[in-house]
């Protein structure tokens, strides 16, 4: 298959790998951070583990939109389903995670109207076929799905239609990667920077990391030649004394970003004063919500919400988890309470939390021969 | 520290409080419904090996029965249509039982409002299958529910054939070193109902794969039977949880070379970029079998000279551990867990 197999090529892969055990300096033990849940789960899919020098460890980061969401906002989301003659539309990922009252999945087996989208376009869709109802979009994501958001509700508003609305989550990733930064817990080399959002943002607001903090940062690719790559970029950087932004995945990044979805961003979106964050908890000017102008379209201005928070299961360690403190393995609820079936934390529902990632991809013990 | 303990299988337990989707979906919570409420209910010696076919003998004769039902949604989807899905699901039960089909009985279960010309194509979809698998409806029922009750129809079935006694499958016979094989490309019904739903802007040249497995099976037979251990018509769940269920029941480890997996360029394709795997992804006309090293290549040679069996693989080998876990290793050496489904990306697929 074009633009997957020739990432995948065991010949290259192996070459990369013999690279990477020859730049990295044996005596040292590297701790580099993934930011992205997409790379999370690249790298447990394609047992990218055991391939890498055992002397590499990485660390998962806060990259993964649902599992950085805190129980009260899936509560307050979900609040508004219970209206009748409300549809509720998400994407796929929502569908399991779990708020005080049940997963969205069980909302819907009860009775309530909730539906999987793949665009929010189609949530417009469906309330433009459904004009007597209201159709809510329960927006997650990081700049990678904000611009669609955006755009969305663009043509909503151009096309004059009532009955539609966005509960926003929508989150910004540098806040989140300077939190973890700040964080006095942690010990990090340098981050395999995130693709998909850098689709959109750019390499540039990166460059605090390399400048301030000193770490290189290498944006991402997700196919495994892509993030061995980086692997073996970060590694020359750091045996060179250097730390700066590289971008290895150039077939898809601009350095400078898409200039047109920022610009849709800013016109729908307005920066929260804070919010909050599982497991890293509050994070000023971290979150993005409607502008003034698009207010009539804002779910939480059409609805009342409760906003109650709702503190985790004592015995989960999510937090920790998401800033790469602990491995997942390490949590004591981990494959026991916690499990892909019944999650407590949502590190164990999105495919691209370090948790369900382990629970799906990690044998036991030895590496498997071919 | 990557050390993951997967716990010895215990037995599960229903104490859900509502059904889900998720309890049709063939993986895990349909197993807590079937294993942890149906089956402890109603244990019975021919019931407790939870088999594709229940094994009953009448007068020194074997013979294997099955009950099934279809919901599928849309009634019809390029390739087949619920019909033909229905006789074809039923016999490829009896099959990997390697029971050789007698008859079959079918319910239409149908709703106020069904156009008559739909009904029709679907019985004669129905009676061309049962032509083509070379087996007799006998009997069967009908009934009819209000408008909007049964999204058209759905069809129930039951299915009768005798055991061959040649066979003599069973996952405890599986050893270390046996050979993995599957039919033809995976994923390809599962994915072509998804499509054919129109809710996704995706297109493909895709056709549902149901048919039946019996000449496939009886090839097996013919050229393997004493080393043919264990069969299964992958549907609900797909290759992983039927293979998940194989490696549970012998405790050995099921390790399967990624590469060698037939799946169709435009399966991959759908399923790379709606974050599936082809190997939970149902089947309606594929075989797995495992068979000894000694006959792997005689299996494999006789599954390919059947019309419809030409991509037929060796997909992986049986190892002694880690017990009861399915690996699949990539072709530059990641090894990966193979899980069985968790919830219902797909449901409503037969």
């Amino acid at each position: 298959m074009k633009y997957v197999d020739e990432f995948r090529d065991p010949a290259l892969v192996g070459a990369v790998a013999h690279e990477i055990a020859r730049a990295a300096d044996p005596q040292r033990h590297y701790r580099i951070m993934e930011v992205c849940g997409g790379h999370t789960h690249a790298i447990y899919r394609h047992g990218l583990k055991d391939v890498l020098p055992p002397n590499i460890e990485l660390v998962h980061g806060p990259g993964c939109p649902v599992c950085v969401l805190p129980m009260g906002r899936v509560d307050d989301g979900l609040s508004i389903v219970d209206n009748s003659d409300v549809i509720m539309t998400a994407f796929g990922d929502m569908m399991r995670v779990p708020g005080t009252k049940g997963t969205p999945l069980e909302y819907k087996a009860r009775g309530a109207d909730v539906r999987m989208v793949y665009s929010p376009l189609d949530a417009l869709r469906i309330a433009q076929a459904n004009p007597s109802r209201h159709v809510y979009f329960f927006a997650i994501g990081f700049e990678t799905t904000a611009p669609s958001t955006a755009l969305t509700l663009m043509r909503a508003k151009a096309l004059g239609v009532r009955n539609f609305s966005v509960f926003c989550n929508h989150v910004t990733i540098v806040p989140a990667i300077r939190a973890i930064l700040d964080s006095p817990d942690m010990r990090l080399d340098g981050f395999v920077g995130p693709g998909h959002v850098s689709t959109v943002i750019g390499c540039r607001p990166y460059e605090f990391i390399a400048h301030n903090y000193r770490k290189p940062v290498v944006v991402s690719g997700f196919e495994p030649l892509d993030i061995l790559e980086s692997v073996l970029m970060i590694l020359h950087q750091l045996a060179a004394g250097e730390s700066k932004v590289e971008n290895q995945y150039r077939r898809i990044v601009p350095w400078e970003g898409n200039l047109p979805a920022l610009k849709a961003m800013t016109e729908v979106f307005e920066l929260r004063p804070y919010f909050e964050w599982r497991g890293l908890g509050f994070i000023s000017q971290s979150a993005l919500r409607l502008s003034t102008a698009y207010a009539s379209f804002d779910s939480e201005v059409q609805f009342e919400v409760p906003g109650v928070r709702v503190t985790d299961p004592k015995a989960a360690q999510c937090g920790e988890v998401l800033k790469g403190v602990l491995k997942p393995v390490q949590c004591k609820l981990f494959g026991k309470e916690c499990n892909p079936e019944h999650p407590i934390g949502a590190l164990m529902v999105s495919s691209e939390g370090a948790c369900a990632a382990y629970y799906r991809y990690v044998h036991h013990g030895e590496p498997v021969s071919a | 520290m990557d050390t993951l303990e997967r716990p010895a299988t215990r037995p599960v337990r229903f104490n859900d409080p509502q059904v889900e989707m998720a309890h049709g979906a063939g993986g895990k919570v349909t197993r807590r419904l079937i294993e942890g409420l149906i089956a402890p209910l109603l244990a019975n010696p021919a019931l407790d090996p939870l088999s594709d076919s229940a094994i009953c003998e009448i007068e020194g004769v074997r013979f294997a029965t099955t009950a099934d039902a279809f919901v599928v949604k849309p009634l019809r989807f390029p390739g087949g249509s619920i019909g033909e899905l229905a006789v074809n699901g039923t016999v490829n039960d009896l099959a990997v039982a390697a029971a050789r089909p007698i008859a079959l009985m079918a319910t239409f279960i149908l709703e106020a409002g069904l156009p008559g010309d739909v009904l029709r194509f679907e019985v004669e979809a129905l009676a061309q299958a049962a032509r083509r698998a070379g087996v007799a409806v006998i009997g069967g029922d009908t009934k009819v529910v209000e408008h909007g009750m049964a999204d058209g129809m759905y069809i129930s079935t039951f299915g009768v054939g005798q055991l061959d006694a040649r066979a003599h499958l069973d996952a405890k016979s599986v050893r270390s070193g046996d050979s993995v094989l599957v039919t033809g490309p995976i994923g390809d019904h599962g994915i072509t109902i998804l499509l054919a739903r129109g809710e996704l802007d995706l297109e493909a040249a895709l056709v549902s794969d149901t048919r039946p497995l019996t000449p496939l099976a009886a090839a097996l037979l013919d050229a393997a039977a004493p080393g043919l251990r264990w069969m299964r018509d992958p549907t609900r769940g797909g290759v992983a949880t039927a293979l998940n269920e194989l490696a549970r029941d012998c405790r050995l480890a099921v390790v399967l070379q990624e590469e060698s997996i037939p799946v169709r360029n435009e399966v991959r394709g759908a399923c790379e970029i709606l974050g599936l795997d082809p190997l939970h992804i149902a089947n309606e006309g594929q075989l797995l079998a495992v068979v000894s090293a000694e006959h792997s290549d005689a299996a494999l040679a006789a599954l390919r000279g059947v019309a419809g069996g030409e991509q037929a693989s060796v997909i992986g080998e049986i190892r002694e551990g880690p017990s009861a876990t399915v690996l699949a290793v990539s072709g530059y050496g990641g090894s990966r867990v193979i899980d069985m489904l968790v919830g219902d990306p797909l449901p409503r697929i037969c």
